[in-house]
């Protein structure tokens, strides 16, 4: 098991937004978190790097482990780079494509060029975007397509090399084709990373992810292999909500 | 009697409309007779000696500003290196770290200071250096013309970093960086140009101001040296000269205003093409 979560509440301020959630995520493989727009996934995926710390008045209760370390004891930007995070909408620096790839490892203190060169490039090959720009690595990131602008984020948060990879609806913003070659690049990092997607796309879960969970409300429903959560799930309100009765 | 209400609703379109625009004209006309005086009476006085040597005593040609120019730059390079930094890292602290209540007290703190009278920044000015130093300085000059720029560049420096979207923030903690890391390397260089042009209206318009400087930097007719005498700057000399009895010192006059008039309408300009370059890079 990679990470594992225990009894895990999360208040924003005084409103309980999650109901002690208890989850273990296998290793390298694909989990995908499902379920109604509000019902605490995005919330739940944002504990796992504590990115939800940046906001005010926010509070933690129980217990998350990355490898039986305690990730809420260790330094907080170790624990980023160890578990990086792509975003709903892509976000790349206006910085060039070069500069935005080698932001995590310049951050995290590798200055050496030719490691950050070699790192690079790999990423970009990973994320499947270093034929379209290995020409043009010193052009600005933003001039890039919707779609290459997410692989380039893709790359980025790769280029840390992370144990876990935390994805926030990263095709919600793109079109059909876009959406294939991230999925098809998704399959491809299985090996070398642990990946977590929240999805509003059942669709997307039942195609890529190996392990489903099914949130409403602030609790986890119900967590299992996607092919039992989608043909023979064991709560109701799980079956209603992937057989389209309520979304 | 729906044609009465609707011709009724055209006069008045069209009065309104007239008149909003005689005052437009009106405006634009005020600025461009200005801008036309001066040019006429100034660039007439202009010559190679305004730039080059010192004043001469009236009936004596080829004098010139050469030092006025030079204490002009010298003090605005004083105000700079006061009131940029402190503006702006306090900008940063308000933009980035500060709670709710404390950043509204500091802005309306800040905010009553930029009211306070240019003359009064003088007196300031005049009681924290000339007095203990016991003389004038180019120093005081910068000093109180930099404590005017400091609301400024504090208002400019938080609005364009609160205008960069927090999505970019994210993006880089999630890699990893500390708070402080992601302010200095992706969230300054992204508002960079929208800073940078703040600080150069900032630069132009104190580089006008003359009460302050009547007494701190106070003038002087010849070279100063250093920091801690005395110095010409253009804005004073134009007080002195345009006072004078002598026309020959009122042309003079007029060329320092063309002068300094151009200073501020050339920084003017490169501000405005600095910020228009800088999202443009972020346009597809």
């Amino acid at each position: 098991m990679k990470l594992r979560t225990k009894d895990l509440k999360f208040y924003y301020g005084t409103f309980e937004a999650l109901h002690g959630i208890t989850i273990d995520i296998p290793a390298n493989k694909i989990t995908a978190f499902i379920g109604p727009s509000g019902c605490g996934k995005s919330t739940f995926l944002r504990t796992m790097n504590r990115m939800n710390e940046a906001m005010r008045n926010t509070r933690v209760e129980g217990e998350i482990q990355l490898d039986n370390e305690n990730l809420l004891s260790m330094d907080v930007t170790d624990v980023r780079r160890r578990v990086g995070m792509v975003f709903q909408k892509s976000n790349p620096f206006p910085k060039s494509i070069y500069d935005n790839v080698s932001y995590g490892l310049r951050v995290n203190g590798i200055k050496k060029k030719s490691v950050i060169d070699t790192a690079v490039e790999r990423s970009l090959g990973r994320a499947a975007l270093w034929s379209e720009v290995k020409d043009k690595l010193h052009k600005p990131a933003l001039a890039l397509s919707g779609g290459q602008q997410q692989r380039l984020c893709i790359a980025r948060a790769l280029a840390v090399e992370p144990e876990v990879l935390l994805l926030d609806e990263p095709c919600s913003a793109l079109d059909p084709i876009a959406t294939l070659k991230i999925e098809e690049l998704l399959f491809s990092i299985k090996d070398i990373t642990t990946i977590v997607i929240v999805t509003h796309n059942m669709q997307q879960a039942a195609r890529i992810a190996d392990s489903t969970g099914f949130f409403l409300l602030g609790n986890l429903i119900e967590f299992n292999d996607t092919k039992t959560i989608f043909s023979n799930p064991s709560s109701k309100e799980t079956e209603d909500y992937v057989t389209g009765r309520f979304g | 009697m729906m044609t009465e209400i609707s011709r009724k609703r055209r006069i008045t379109n069209a009065v309104m409309l007239t008149i909003s625009g005689v005052c437009t004209i009106l405006v634009i006309g005020v600025l461009f007779f200005i801008l036309g005086y001066l040019l006429w009476h100034g660039a007439r006085s202009l010559n190679m000696n305004f730039f080059t040597k010192l004043p001469k005593p009236s009936g004596e040609t080829g004098g010139g500003m050469a030092n006025a120019i030079v204490g002009s730059a010298k003090v605005l390079l004083i105000a700079t290196f006061i009131g940029v930094p402190i503006g702006f890292l306090a900008g940063v602290y308000l933009a980035e770290y500060s709670g709710k209540t404390f950043a509204f007290a500091v802005r309306y703190t800040v905010d009553l200071l930029n009211g306070v009278p240019s003359i009064v920044m003088g007196i300031v000015a005049y009681a924290l250096v000339v007095q203990p130093m016991k003389h004038f300085s180019a120093l005081a000059g910068g000093v109180a013309l930099g404590i005017m720029m400091i609301p400024i560049a504090v208002r400019t420096t938080e609005e364009f970093l609160r205008a960069v979207p927090n999505s970019m923030r994210e993006g880089a903690m999630a890699l990893g960086a500390t708070k402080a890391k992601t302010i200095f390397t992706v969230v300054i260089p992204a508002a960079i140009s929208g800073l940078l042009s703040g600080m150069m209206l900032n630069l132009a318009r104190v580089a006008g101001e003359t009460a302050p400087l009547l007494f701190t930097a106070l003038g002087n007719m010849f070279w100063s040296r250093g920091w801690l005498e005395p110095i010409a700057t253009l804005p004073v000399m134009i007080y002195n000269y345009a006072l004078a009895p002598e026309e020959d010192l009122h042309q003079q006059a007029w060329a320092a205003g063309f002068v300094l008039l151009a200073l501020v309408f050339v920084i003017n300009v490169t501000a405005r093409m600095i910020i228009m370059r800088g999202p443009a890079s972020a346009r597809r």
